[in-house]
């Protein structure tokens, strides 16, 4: 008992209930207004008609009276009441006694009526007693005769028979109509909704690899389907980036952890003098410093790619950041010898971080310096900045050895690092910040050949463009 | 120098408090936003060290609470949240200065130094002419002149003189040249800033017997007159 009434109460909140219901009841009241208007109007027509007939019978009957007299009126309505047809005649004396007519019997205080009404009466002919409906019309003739005209609506009766039927029948064909049709909204439509609501519950528990399906009709629940996947989609790329962050720190922060726990391993055992232990509480605090700057530039390329900076964003000029940067590096690397050479157009509005760009680009400088000067080649970094349709391109362009093509899509990875460079200080990271910058701003990273060297190209969209849906796209 | 403490985590507040008392000051500790707020607002502190993660009060709440009671003594936040809207919420919340755990002590050392003697000076506005020793910098005319002898400066090399003049006699780190010459507030990895002070140093000091611009191991910069590498 409560089993089946919490199913009854189920399926009466389902979406298929209510809207099978909602169209059940809108169909039904279409259904009898259309259906009524047809009786109403085909009753009043026929009534319409049979009253103008009566009409013109009773005129012509009572002209023939007028013209011939009783016995005239009587040979006609004889003669009419012996033709078959609905139509009834009767004409009595004052008193009400017949003389002539195919109506019987009629009500009592019928035929001293007067006008148009409607009756029970039995014909002539009939033996059975049943009465039937008529409509008539009762005129007074001069002299006292009473003339009856009618009409027997049985046929009008009939009508009405069937019109009800069809009601029956159509509020049948509706009910039914109207189930299968929930039904088949259930079946067809709020099944996908349902499975949807399955495979998301199995998504929510923990199979990250499902997907809704697309039935490829293009509607509503095919376009959510895909707005769904995508957002699967984003998301499953998100958790590898995380996955992957921690993998990495797993397998390359272990390296200098355990170089400095060995160091103060050593320390401990060997060091005996004050200054033994002094210089290599120094070297710990400087691989410890060492660790954090990793760590922070993790945490900085996580935060970007899982798009929580997107906050901090402002207009800014990237001309004027650039050329700050640049001038922050040139005498870095005057120092080293490599001339840096600055061509930066003026006025370059983009949406982002003036920190983040900046930061982006003292990675990419660094990088010049590092590896682009390594080479005994003609050196020289040059950086610049120009309009390109709607993106700013700032290049960083060095004449260092280059990265093989084969290579460029990786050492945006994280902790990517070149064999040539492994020699060099620095730990992998400038590179994916840069790129993860760039996504963040909606742009990209380009690596390409500068015969020789690398050229670097941050590619970011000019203010006022909306940032794209899915900024993790390869940037490589 | 006389500094509060306002940090929940106790290790890391005794700490603070040995090395400032370490480095000649007065340090006192609060262990909670309630206690600190009541100590900021009755004790006469040079500089606030407030951590932003307190417990019964927040560090930001704390700091604006004091600021609505007309406390003005200077504040440095110190906090785990470093990212960069992070610290413009702090400094529009009326902190003076934002540092991201982990730090340096050195390096907080030299910022709550500078705090302090910012605080000495704000009742009079900043001078226009800074002079040490035959050194003269007039921020109006932006002249620099060395013994009389004018010396010929970059705009960003005006700005780093300037800033260093200004804190004169106080230890100014790598990162706080950074954030106030160049506004920029990333770690840079590499020694652009010491390349830059090298370049100023040789404007500056080069031909003078008495060196001003002074490198203070493990900290920072400082001008002051004194011996080359003699260190606080």
């Amino acid at each position: 008992m409560n089993a089946s009434m919490t199913a009854l109460g189920k399926l009466v909140r389902t979406t298929a209930f209510k809207l099978s219901f909602a169209y059940l009841f809108i169909f039904t009241i279409f259904a009898f207004v259309g259906l009524g208007y047809v009786a109403w109007n085909a009753q009043r027509l026929l009534t319409n008609q049979f009253i103008s007939t009566i009409e013109s019978e009773i005129n012509s009957l009572s002209d023939q009276y007028r013209f011939g007299g009783l016995r005239r009126l009587v040979n006609i309505v004889e003669r009419r009441s012996r033709a078959p047809g609905a139509m009834l005649y009767l004409v009595t004396t004052e008193a009400g006694e017949r003389v002539a007519g195919n109506v019987g019997a009629l009500p009592p205080g019928v035929i001293g009526r007067t006008g148009q009404f409607e009756t029970l009466y039995n014909r002539t002919d009939e033996t059975e007693a049943r009465p039937d409906m008529a409509i008539v019309r009762v005129y007074l003739l001069p002299g006292g005769f009473r003339l009856l005209v009618g009409r027997d609506i049985e046929e009008r009766r009939r009508l009405q028979e069937v019109i009800y039927r069809a009601f029956g029948y159509s509020l049948l064909f509706i009910v039914v109509l109207g189930c299968v049709g929930g039904w088949f909204i259930t079946r067809r439509v709020l099944k996908r909704v349902d499975d949807m609501t399955e495979i998301t519950r199995h998504i929510m528990a923990g199979d990250l690899g499902g997907r809704l399906k697309i039935a490829g009709t293009g509607d509503e629940l095919d376009r959510l389907a895909q707005n769904l996947n995508d957002m699967l989609d984003r998301m499953g790329e998100l958790m590898r980036g995380m996955q992957e962050v921690s993998d990495n720190i797993a397998h390359d922060l272990k390296t200098p952890l355990t170089r400095l726990r060995n160091k103060a391993d050593e320390a401990l055992r060997t060091a005996s003098t004050p200054d033994e232990l002094k210089s290599a509480l120094e070297a710990t605090i400087e691989e410890s410093d060492n660790l954090i700057r990793i760590f922070n530039a993790l945490l900085m390329i996580a935060r970007l790619e899982a798009g929580n900076a997107r906050d901090g964003l402002a207009d800014f000029d990237a001309a004027e950041a650039v050329r700050d940067v640049a001038e922050l590096y040139d005498a870095l690397a005057e120092e080293a010898g490599v001339s840096l050479e600055v061509s930066v157009e003026d006025d370059l509005p983009i949406h982002g971080s003036r920190e983040l760009l900046g930061q982006a680009m003292a990675n990419l400088l660094d990088n010049a310096l590092k590896y682009g000067a390594s080479t005994g080649a003609p050196q020289g970094i040059s950086v610049s900045a120009h309009r390109n349709g709607g993106e700013v391109r700032i290049v960083v362009a060095d004449r260092g050895p280059g990265i093989p093509e084969a290579e460029r899509g990786r050492v945006l990875e994280r902790f990517v690092r070149l064999e040539t460079a492994r020699s060099r200080p620095g730990f992998g990271l400038g590179l994916s910040l840069a790129a993860a910058v760039a996504r963040l701003h909606g742009g990209t990273l380009l690596l390409e050949d500068n015969e020789p060297g690398l050229r670097v190209i941050l590619a970011l969209p000019l203010k006022a463009v909306e940032l794209p849906q899915a900024p993790l796209q390869s940037a490589a | 120098m006389r500094i509060l403490i306002i940090e929940d985590d106790k290790e890391a507040a005794s700490y603070l408090v040995k090395a400032f008392r370490e480095a000649g000051h007065v340090a006192d500790h609060a262990a909670d936003g309630l206690d600190g707020y009541a100590l900021a607002e009755e004790g006469d502190y040079d500089v606030l060290v407030v951590d932003r993660m307190l417990p019964k009060l927040d560090g930001l709440s704390l700091i604006r609470s004091l600021r609505e009671q007309r406390v003005e003594t200077p504040v440095l936040i110190l906090s785990a949240l470093g990212q960069v809207d992070d610290r413009v919420k702090g400094l529009r919340a009326g902190g003076d200065d934002y540092l991201p755990k982990p730090y340096a002590f050195s390096e907080l050392l030299a910022r709550v130094e500078v705090l302090s003697r910012r605080r000495a000076s704000t009742p009079n506005t900043e001078p226009t002419l800074y002079r040490i020793a035959d050194l003269e910098l007039d921020r109006l005319s932006h002249r620099v002149t060395r013994s009389g002898q004018e010396i010929v400066l970059q705009p960003r090399e005006f700005r780093l003189l300037e800033y260093l003049m200004k804190n004169a006699n106080q230890v100014v780190t790598r990162t706080m040249l950074l954030e106030h010459v160049w506004d920029y507030h990333f770690d840079p990895q590499t020694n652009v800033i010491d390349v830059h002070v090298s370049r100023l140093r040789a404007k500056i000091d080069k031909g003078f017997d008495k060196p001003l611009i002074h490198t203070i191991r493990g900290a920072g910069y400082m001008v002051r007159v004194g011996q080359e590498g003699d260190e606080e």
